[in-house]
């Protein structure tokens, strides 16, 4: 009970040094700039209003999305940086197919959802197969095939795109009413609602930690992750679950701007949100890969991100600054975890330690045992 | 006993800063306006780049500033970043209402959806949504510009001066609005000149917005295009455009610059070679929206700037188009009357 109870303070000890670093270091910036701390911190720490919640919580479920996908990846220790471009070309072509309308409603949906994963997949198989069958990086390659996504999917918008004249804005032909998911109007106070698709999000994280922790499928990604001998000796097929691993992510990557589609947006578009998939990465790392990990990081994000958004109206001061405390979040995060789980190992030998020579009074350790 | 120190330390932090916010907290007031309460109030919603990029956001910087010299407005400015969600534009609309500046202009087709929404739900409110009229309504005017007809001019220019029979274009990113200009510079060239040739370049594709603000970008595709035979070279791409100027100052050869006059702006050895600019007066469109506020003149629906309102047109600083002014004025004259019907899509 009580070693469960360190653990946990261990567990929170590293986010919330992190964040003290991030507050510390972000003042520090402030004050070299000769900017208002104190009317920073206030704009960022007061209490969001209603409307500012419900944009949160909707831009959290799309991060969510996106660092879940990167976190298949990171846990196979494959550095999947192709989410963005695997998101991108998934999100168009579901909008392409949905915005035609051939299926009533409900079923639209289901099967536009079905394009997003099965193209999201697909598009992270190229660097998958490239790694299975050549040995690839997939940084490399999946950084290549974000690059020819932007072209690809900008080449094919001009080909199919529904641009009513005097718009300035190239966009797919926008879904039938029939098929946008309504939101929920959980937050009182505001007339805007939550994406449908926030349950969307939810069940990508369930279903992540129930594969990864009780199928024999999940135990074969963290043993390969971890080290790959060790996986080899016990029968896996490393080179397979590389390929798999890869199209799972992408699968995932291809959910992340459903939200948006179904949700808001309508359509695919020349103003579609960018960077998801790099926004991933970082919250991935914040969320140490861990489904509810994630979920604090992406809230996290989404929070700095709308707070921040008012900083130029109450405070004078730029809203990149939001990007500062971000970056400074994920590099001390990182540190902290270190640093934490450096102390955890110490108390725990000095734990041990203490036991072993209290259990047996009469045998003393031997000289130059670790201690 | 290390812990003590950290927390210390900490405490010293916070002392420090708390200090400083109670320094700096009493300043605001102090430069905020001190003219008379019922001043105006103009809300500013960049888009992304916002005031500083030489280009389209300072150009509806301008016609801000004349406004807050000329009829003592006064105004709040916030910028857009890059990559946001779509929820962010909306609330920076909301938030500069909420502070009390109710009029608002947003800057950029990018705003259309988000002016919507705001509009709706802020019915006192009074917004311009410059280059779009994908959002209209009651209290919303759309103020648009015929950039074709600007480009057309610039287009006839470019070929009149062109000795190769060569010219080259250059869009930031490929999208509709960049299109327009695209197509109106070829025009304008071929009317002149129907076998002339024309190299056609953008720098990058949606969503990647990063050539409107990449100079390197620019001059590769500038000094590719001299090399290729092209002796006078438009770049519709905002801040890149700056690239363009460098290669033809090191090539010695032709440049036209847009939006704003650049034989003004660009370096001075540059200058020479920046024939004239398209210019697209997003500061005329601001000012006159926030005069016909003071004025309480406001009239809803789309406004369009095109070269019978004098909302587009060339540069002639320089002296560079003084040989074939006669000629573009008369192109112009055709295009006011009807006569030549600009393509808005290449």
């Amino acid at each position: 009970m009580k070693a469960s109870l360190r653990r946990l303070g261990l567990a929170l000890a590293a986010p919330v040094l992190a964040l003290v670093v991030a507050f510390v270091v972000t003042s520090i910036v402030l004050l070299l700039a000769g900017d208002p701390v104190v009317a920073v911190w206030t704009q960022l720490l007061t209490a969001p209003r209603p409307r500012l919640i419900v944009g949160i919580i909707n831009g959290a479920s799309v991060y969510y999305l996106s660092a879940i996908a990167v976190a298949i990846g990171f846990r196979m220790n494959l550095f999947n940086i192709g989410v963005d471009g695997q998101y991108r070309i998934a999100a168009f072509a579901a909008a392409v197919f949905a915005g035609q309308g051939w299926l009533p409603g409900p079923l639209n949906i289901f099967v536009s959802l079905l394009i997003a994963v099965v193209v999201g997949a697909l598009w992270a198989g190229i660097a998958g197969w490239l790694k299975f069958s050549r040995g690839v990086s997939e940084v490399i390659s999946t950084i290549m095939l974000n690059a020819i996504a932007t072209g690809l999917v900008s080449f094919m918008l001009f080909k199919v795109a529904d641009s009513t004249t005097g718009s300035n804005v190239t966009n797919t032909k926008l879904l039938p009413p029939s098929s946008r998911v309504p939101g929920f109007a959980l937050i009182s106070g505001t007339p805007n609602k939550v994406y449908g698709f926030v349950l969307l999000a939810i069940l990508v994280g369930v279903t992540y930690w129930v594969v990864l922790n009780k199928t024999r499928f999940g135990y074969d990604l963290r043993a390969t992750g971890r080290s790959e001998t060790a996986a080899v000796a016990s029968g896996v097929n490393v080179k397979r679950m590389v390929l798999t691993a890869m199209l799972l992510s992408g699968a995932a990557a291809g959910l992340v701007g459903m939200p948006l589609l179904f949700g808001q947006d309508f359509s695919y578009g020349t103003t579609f949100q960018p960077g998801l998939g790099f926004a991933g990465i970082a919250i991935a790392l914040l969320g140490r890969n861990h489904p509810v990990g994630i979920a604090f990081g992406a809230l996290l994000w989404s929070y700095l991100e709308q707070q921040g958004n008012g900083l130029q109206i109450t405070a004078g001061v730029s809203s990149e600054l939001v990007f500062i405390i971000q970056g400074v979040i994920v590099l001390a995060v990182v540190i902290a975890y270190e640093v934490v789980r450096r102390a955890g190992l110490r108390m725990e030998q000095r734990n041990v330690a203490r036991q072993l020579s209290s259990d047996q009074p009469g045998h003393h350790l031997p000289e130059g045992a670790p201690v | 006993m290390r812990r003590m120190r950290v927390a210390a330390a900490m405490s010293v932090a916070a002392l420090a800063l708390a200090g400083c916010g109670s320094s700096t907290e009493s300043t605001p007031g102090a430069g905020g306006a001190s003219s008379s309460a019922k001043a105006l109030k103009i809300g500013m919603a960049y888009d992304v780049g916002g005031r500083g990029d030489q280009s389209f956001n300072d150009a509806a910087a301008a016609g801000l500033d004349k406004a807050k010299k000329d009829l003592g407005v006064e105004t709040k400015e916030a910028t857009a970043v890059n990559g946001e969600p779509e929820s962010a534009r909306e609330e920076r609309l909301q938030q500069l209402i909420d502070a009390g500046y109710k009029d608002v202009v947003a800057v950029g087709f990018a705003y259309a959806p988000s002016v919507k929404k705001v509009a709706a739900a802020n019915p006192d409110a009074k917004i311009s949504l410059i280059d779009s009229t994908d959002a209209t309504g009651p209290n919303i005017v759309n103020l648009t510009f015929a950039e074709q007809q600007g480009s057309f001019l610039v287009g006839a220019a470019a070929a009149l001066k062109s000795k190769t029979a060569n010219i080259g274009f250059i869009g930031g990113v490929n999208t509709d609005l960049i299109k327009k200009f695209e197509a109106g510079y070829t025009a304008g060239a071929k009317a002149v000149k129907p076998a002339i040739k024309i190299q056609v370049k953008y720098l990058t594709q949606p969503p990647d917005f990063s050539g409107f603000g990449d100079p390197a970008k620019g001059k590769t595709a500038a000094e590719g295009m001299y090399q290729q035979g092209a002796d006078v070279i438009y770049a519709a791409a905002g801040g890149s455009g700056g690239g363009l100027f460098t290669a033809a100052t090191a090539a010695k050869k032709m440049a036209i610059g847009v939006d704003s006059d650049q034989a003004l702006t660009a370096p001075p050895a540059a200058r020479p070679y920046v024939i004239t600019s398209m210019l697209k007066k997003v500061d005329v469109a601001t000012f006159d929206f926030i005069k016909s506020l003071t004025e309480g003149k406001f009239v809803a629906g789309t406004k369009i700037y095109d070269l019978k309102a004098n909302g587009v047109g060339y540069s002639t600083t320089g002296g560079q188009m003084d040989d074939i002014k006669a000629k573009l004025d008369a192109y112009k004259q055709q295009i006011i009357d009807g006569k030549i019907v600009v393509p808005a899509k290449p």
